[in-house]
């Protein structure tokens, strides 16, 4: 007989989600849920989910490079990276953000993907540096499309930051598949499961990258 | 023989640390949260296996406990100013990003080295486990780099890594119970359920319909929840395991890796993913809030096309 009530935990992850509870209650009610659901009793609940994160504290390793990321930013790693994104000076809008995109899955699959972001780069020097790039070409622009190259501009860091970071296996991802997997008796090694997010970054690339310059030739097309 | 424990305690007394400095920084008003937060982190690394499991039970309901009804905040840490940092940059360069390159370099290499010398034999490191130590190697390489070089204070590296660590604050632990309540799913037998569901939908036998829903899938549940790191355990218990892996016999690798990113396909496309989409918009002040998903919906569903067909040709 199937049980279908256990599907209870996935819509209390759906419905707490979306309500923007804080997702570390509705984990955990959706946890003790499910496990009531299926018939264990509190304290084995309790028991079942503690035996499980701790045989997942192999995600938290991930943070041990904080302190090196954090020291480095303390000697201006921040501002260096600022300053290798200003020295992108490039003639057109797309380049740029072309440039920007192999920068962001570059450092972000060598585990650097906190020296960029939106609050970081892409507000401060990429959206303007793309908005004078077209500013340049194409004189002064109105409204929409500045809006235009400025919503590229964080679709650009989001695309690159996503499709760079699984290459580096200590990254929170991968270690989740991992460990998820190991669930079910999968034992798989995390520079394995990196190694097959390469095919997916360089096609990323391309997408992406040639949307970039197409939108070139659009801004350069007369306004309706 | 070096454990992953070795490396469990490494973490631990980094967290201990953080916790520590956390208790003594009265600029934190919440400091006695932070404190107990990343002080019930280091004892879960430290101490763990000692705890029995309801132990552990009672350590990650503290957890959420604390994280959930706003016990945390976030921390100003001793650092350097901006102008400073300017200053840095400047005189350093690029050589600055080299002691950051150390981590990879040192897991990758010494991977390698380890896995294809006779190294291997030596039985130096516990198995499958050695690119987590020679990480945690790494790091100590990399702090030992940066200490010989520009000379930081003693207790630097512990509050800058509080800085940022408090940075993330509760999203730090997040993916870990997330995959926890993925063993829960697994034991309660959601997969079951959802495989019995979803084998009546999709036409027996038709391997690539499978793997079209397991990745609509992961990419749908990702922009409800506004996290592939949620839609995973649920897809995999679902889809990913019971069909294609046990199923079709599918390269578990491939379906969970390439499965990870079409779920990042649907991040690009959903408002809920506040942090990358919503807040960005803000941030440029766009007219449209939803500006920055519509620039991405252009590459994200082509992307997710090619992660179906990449997991189609390489998993089977």
């Amino acid at each position: 007989m199937t049980n279908y009530f256990v599907l209870a935990g996935i819509a209390i992850v759906v419905a707490g989600f979306a309500l923007r509870l804080n997702p570390m209650l509705v984990v955990t009610v959706a946890a003790i849920a499910t496990g009531l659901i299926a018939g264990m009793d509190i304290a084995e609940v309790i028991a079942t989910f503690g035996k499980a994160f701790n045989d997942n504290r192999i995600i938290a390793i991930v943070w041990i490079v904080l302190p090196v990321i954090g020291l480095l930013e303390r000697f201006g790693l921040q501002q260096r990276a600022g300053a290798v994104i200003t020295g992108m000076r490039n003639a057109t809008t797309g380049k740029l953000l072309l440039l920007y995109l192999a920068y962001r899955q570059v450092t972000a699959a060598v585990g650097l993907h906190s020296t960029a972001g939106h609050p970081q780069t892409v507000r401060p020097l990429v959206a303007p540096m793309a908005l004078a790039a077209a500013e340049k070409q194409h004189g002064p622009l109105d409204e929409r499309t500045a809006d235009k190259v400025k919503s590229y501009s964080a679709a650009t860091d989001n695309v690159g930051l996503f499709f760079g970071e699984d290459i580096f296996f200590a990254i929170g991802s991968i270690v989740l598949i991992q460990q998820t997997l190991a669930t079910y008796g999968y034992n798989l090694a995390p520079l394995e499961l990196a190694l097959w997010a390469i095919p997916t970054a360089i096609i990323a690339f391309f997408v992406h990258g040639s949307r970039l310059l197409l939108l070139d030739r659009r801004l350069g097309r007369p306004r309706r | 023989m070096i454990t992953i424990q070795w490396l469990y305690t490494l973490a631990g007394l980094m967290f201990a640390g953080f916790a520590l400095l956390s208790a003594l920084d009265r600029s934190n008003r919440r400091r006695f949260g932070n404190a107990a937060f990343w002080g019930l982190m280091a004892l879960s690394l430290l101490g763990g296996d000692r705890l029995g499991d309801f132990g552990n039970g009672l350590l990650v309901l503290g957890l959420a406990g604390l994280a959930g009804f706003g016990f945390i905040g976030r921390s100003d840490p001793p650092t350097t100013s901006g102008e400073e940092r300017r200053a840095f940059s400047d005189r350093l360069g690029n050589k600055l990003f080299l002691p950051a390159l150390i981590i990879p370099a040192t897991a990758l290499f010494g991977t390698l080295l380890y896995n294809y010398t006779p190294l291997s034999d030596s039985g130096l490191f516990e198995p499958k486990r050695e690119t987590y130590i020679l990480l945690g190697l790494g790091v100590l390489l990399a702090l030992a780099v940066i200490f010989a070089w520009l000379k930081p204070p003693a207790l630097a590296p512990l509050q800058e890594g509080r800085r940022l660590i408090d940075a993330i604050g509760w999203a730090a632990v997040l993916p870990q119970m997330l995959a926890a309540l993925g063993v829960l799913f697994a034991a309660a037998g959601v997969g079951t359920v959802i495989g019995d569901m979803t084998q009546s939908v999709i036409p027996k036998g038709n391997v690539f319909a499978a793997v079209a829903v397991f990745g609509l899938g992961m990419a749908l549940f990702t922009m409800i929840m506004g996290n592939a790191f949620a839609a995973f355990p649920v897809m995999a218990a679902a889809i990913g395991v019971p069909l294609l892996m046990r199923g079709y016999g599918g390269d578990p690798a491939v379906i969970g890796a390439i499965g990870m990113l079409a779920g990042f396909c649907g991040t690009l496309m959903t408002p809920m993913a506040a942090n990358f989409n919503i807040v960005p918009a803000a941030l440029l002040e766009l007219k449209d809030r939803n500006g920055v998903i519509k620039a991405q919906i252009g590459t994200a569903l082509p992307l997710l096309a090619a992660n179906i067909l990449l997991i189609w040709w390489f998993a089977f």
